[in-house]
């Protein structure tokens, strides 16, 4: 009778030891034994790349250094950032100016590289805004956010910006449809009152200003993803969208019902051609553009109030759809420019397309049917061929130039190495756990540098130390130089990564400025030399010129301030010198602090509502004597007679006369001390 | 001859001492090039920048400016380079000889002169210094090298002082080595 039980009992036992045996054993079969030397940097090297990565609902970007992952700097965009006053001080706060209001936060998502000639150029950074729908541009020699523009009657900007390969646009669709322009009508009425728009948003070639060239008027779908065609392909747009079934409702299910949806072919070269013949319509709206001014380093608003739109049904051969498996995360263009690659996350296969042979169908009218006047093209016309059940949730390939690509797989939590030709599958690799996007530096260009590839997850559950139920999100870094995937590094990354591009450092390290130059400083509260330090008042403001320099600021004590008053602190860092920021707080202040770089001026609003004296002092550790780098200012009553004045270590004047005096009086010991020692 | 002219003519061209400063947190490291009517450096900021570092433990401030033999020390050198064309002219070995002379006195005394400098900053400190290191005094070597606390200083001729000692041993030379023109008979 025993004898029966032991059997199943023993079998029972042995798989499930042996289940948690091959799980635990899983990851010290992936790592192989010099791993640590392929990820290592030693200490006083630099890392070979700069991976810049998208925050996600951080609003930020952040930057790492590959192989090392280390992080190097998060980068403010789309949120206030108190660590160095962005969005606190005067320069910086009407960044967020949209038609909305002052927007202080958003969702950032997917990267986009400054490309000449299809490689990248390490100029701008350009990367969007979900929510209230905008793109920004991150200056490479500063890594400083310069430039917003909002875009205009759409709704979630998830799918931008997509760059063209001499930064002529960057394109983006609108992620959700509503009515254009909005208006108030029943939610159900989506099929009839709803549309989309795709937005070409042109690119100043000096100095990287972007303009919202045109729009063009779309069906009522979802617009998610896009990629330029390169090289041979250059011209043409490709963008993937899903909910053809127009819901507007549970999209998890009644997304997910048509076997396949749209992929929008776009020729913006005629699209620039209609623009010129005056093909558009011009629609009243507002939209912001914020651009920071290089000399004076104030960012200043501006709404404009016009659009160009232009309409497919008036202008033939400018857009067209194909049929792409099913509810699609996005297409990519490999490094030819011949190859279209559709993610489809729900479909077991992957559709690879030719662009070749979607000229040659277009060309032929090989189409069936059209949507909106747009004809839909035949899709197996246009496609190159099939990849087969390579996995489970295809999200998004990049290349690594010698003929393979790499796809994330969502859902089976794996790295996928196929040969874009033959469609071979050559290897996969797990991720821990659920890859969204993967980047290889330069992967989305003619020539990627196909040494590493970084996985970014979006489950991170027991691979590091735990913190609490919000965890960090998992990156692995992989190196790809080989036949197979290794996987060499781990590491746990800010905000949520959605998406990444990475550069060679030498592309961008040469550029990378190391203090403002003082000379070129025009911001007109600028104070160039310590003598010209003063405190002056215009009605209830008090603008307050001072400056900040190894170790006291300038003035340093300050009388005749009222309870009620603006207070505008405007620092000046008088230094010349790498590495030596300054940083100001004052007691009571309801914002943050300033950092200021050396040669910069920036500017604190603070606004006493007591009476007393307060200690103003630097935040940044910047020597010896950081700690006396401090000073106070006076908080008279309302309607008390007490005078305007102020000084640095001697009895307080209340003119510039006198301050002069002071401090002329000082050169003149000092040369008196010099000359009487000769 | 020609040379020493030529070597005198080149102390305009290049600096002629070389003063750096090497401490952990400078990686770039620091550097000034006195030259016969300027001092530059290492960054077009340098003097600022030194002037920053030294203010803590008293030192003055390096002010170019203000220090007048800047300002003469070129005309001295133009004096020099047209009494080396003179001498040249002369050609006598005597007046090979006087040059040299002059040549070596106002060199040394230029010596002794930026020598009297580096004692005035480094002894010459404010009594109300942030940093006071009891008996601690700060002059850079006049040549060599040392520490002062955090920096390792070094002092060293840079080619436009090798040039003056090229210009001084070249006349030296051509004192030394004077044949009287041979007369020609005709």
């Amino acid at each position: 009778m025993k004898t029966k039980f032991i059997t199943p009992i023993a079998a029972i036992s042995v798989s499930l030891f042996a289940m948690s045996c091959g799980q635990q054993a899983s990851t010290e079969k992936v790592v192989t034994g010099n791993a640590a030397e392929k990820a290592y940097v030693a200490p006083g090297e630099h890392d070979e790349f700069y991976a810049f990565m998208s925050g996600g609902y951080s609003g930020q970007i952040t930057a790492y250094g590959l192989p090392s992952g280390r992080l190097l700097k998060e980068i403010p965009v789309f949120s206030m950032y108190p660590e160095n006053g962005y969005g606190y001080s005067e320069e910086t706060k009407p960044i967020f100016n949209t038609s909305y209001g002052h927007v202080p936060w958003d969702d950032s998502h997917h990267i986009e590289l400054s490309q000449t000639d299809g490689e990248f150029d390490g100029r701008w950074l350009f990367v969007n805004g979900n929510n209230t729908p905008r793109i920004a541009r991150v200056d490479l020699s500063t890594f400083e956010t310069v430039e917003i523009l909002e875009i205009p009657d759409v709704a979630g900007l998830h799918c931008a910006p997509f760059i063209t390969e001499n930064s002529e646009y960057l394109v983006s669709g609108t992620r959700f449809s509503v009515p254009i322009p909005q208006k108030d009508v029943p939610i159900e009425t989506y099929k009839e009152n709803f549309s989309g728009l795709i937005n070409y948003v042109s690119v100043d070639p000096e100095h990287g200003h972007m303009e919202l060239a045109f729009q063009i008027e779309m069906p009522g779908f979802n617009y998610d993803l896009a990629r330029n065609g390169k090289g041979k392909s250059h011209g043409w747009s490709f963008l993937t969208t899903y909910n053809s079934e127009q819901a507007h409702s549970l999209l998890e299910v009644n997304a997910s019902q048509k076997d396949k949806d749209l992929m929008a072919i776009i020729n913006w070269k005629k699209a620039e051609e209609y623009l010129a013949e005056g093909k558009f319509t011009e629609r009243e709206t507002s939209y912001y553009h914020n651009l920071m001014d290089e000399e004076t380093g104030i960012v200043s608003s501006k709404e404009m109030k016009k659009t160009k739109i232009l309409n497919p049904a008036d202008c033939p051969d400018m857009v067209y759809f194909i049929p792409v498996p099913k509810s699609p995360h996005g297409c990519d263009v490999d490094p030819t420019g011949e190859y279209i690659v559709g993610n489809g996350k729900l479909s077991a296969d992957m559709s690879v397309y030719s662009y070749t042979k979607i000229m040659k169908a277009i060309e032929e009218k090989n189409f069936d049917g059209e949507i909106d006047g747009i004809p839909v093209i035949n899709y197996e016309a246009g496609l190159h061929g099939i990849l087969e059940k390579p996995g489970l949730g295809p999200l998004h390939t990049e290349f690594d130039g010698r003929g393979n690509a790499y796809t994330t797989f969502f859902i089976s939590s794996e790295v996928v190495k196929w040969d874009v030709e033959t469609k071979e599958i050559l290897d996969r690799q797990p991720t821990f756990y659920s890859p969204g996007h993967l980047v290889i530096p330069g992967g989305e260009t003619k020539k990627p540098d196909g040494k590493y590839l970084v996985a970014m997850n979006k489950i991170t559950k027991d691979r590091y130390l735990p913190t609490g139920p919000e965890l960090a999100h998992s990156a692995q870094l992989f190196d790809i130089s080989g036949e197979k995937m290794e996987l060499i590094l781990d590491f746990p990354t800010k905000g949520e990564p959605h998406y990444a591009q990475a550069i060679s450092a030498d592309k961008v390290k040469p550029n990378a400025v190391k203090f403002y130059d003082i000379a070129q400083n025009k911001h007109p509260y600028a104070t160039l030399g310590e003598r010209k330090s003063r405190v002056e008042r215009e009605g209830n403001e008090v603008h307050v010129y001072m400056t900040a320099i190894r170790s006291h600021l300038a003035p340093d004590n300050i009388e005749g301030v009222k309870v009620g008053d603006k207070v505008y602190f405007h620092l000046t860092n008088l230094e010349q010198d790498w590495d030596v920021p300054h940083g100001f707080a004052v007691q009571g202040a309801t914002n943050a602090e300033l950092l200021v770089m050396p040669g910069q001026t920036r500017t604190l609003l603070w606004e006493p509502n007591r009476v007393g004296v307060f200690a103003f002092y630097c935040t940044d550790f910047c020597s010896a004597l950081h700690q006396e780098m401090s000073g106070y200012v006076r908080v008279s009553p309302k309607d008390s007679d007490v005078e305007l004045k102020w000084g640095l270590n001697e009895a307080l004047r209340n003119n510039q006369e006198a301050a002069n005096k002071f401090y002329e009086k000082q050169k003149q010991e000092r040369e008196g001390l010099a000359s009487s020692n000769k | 001859m020609s040379i020493a002219i030529l070597s005198l003519i080149g102390v305009f061209f290049f600096p002629l001492w070389q003063i750096t400063l090497d401490a952990a947190q400078f990686p770039e490291g620091l550097r000034m090039d006195i030259w016969i009517n300027k001092i530059s450096g290492s960054s077009k900021n340098i003097i600022q920048n030194v002037n920053i570092l030294n203010h803590y433990i008293g030192m003055q401030y390096i002010e170019p400016d203000s220090i007048k033999e800047l300002k003469y020390f070129p005309y001295v050198n133009i004096g020099l380079i047209v009494l080396g064309v003179l001498a040249f002219i002369i050609n006598k070995k005597w007046s090979y000889l006087l040059w040299v002379i002059l040549v070596a006195v106002l060199g040394a005394l230029g010596i002794y002169d930026f020598y009297l400098w580096l004692y005035d900053y480094g002894h010459n400190l404010d009594p109300m210094a942030p940093i006071k290191i009891p008996g601690m005094t700060y002059m850079p070597p006049l040549l060599g090298e040392k520490d002062l606390l955090n920096f390792y200083v070094t002092s060293y001729p840079a080619i436009g002082g090798i040039l003056l000692g090229v210009a001084t041993i070249s006349g030296a030379f051509a004192f030394l080595s004077y044949k009287k023109p041979k007369r020609k008979y005709y």
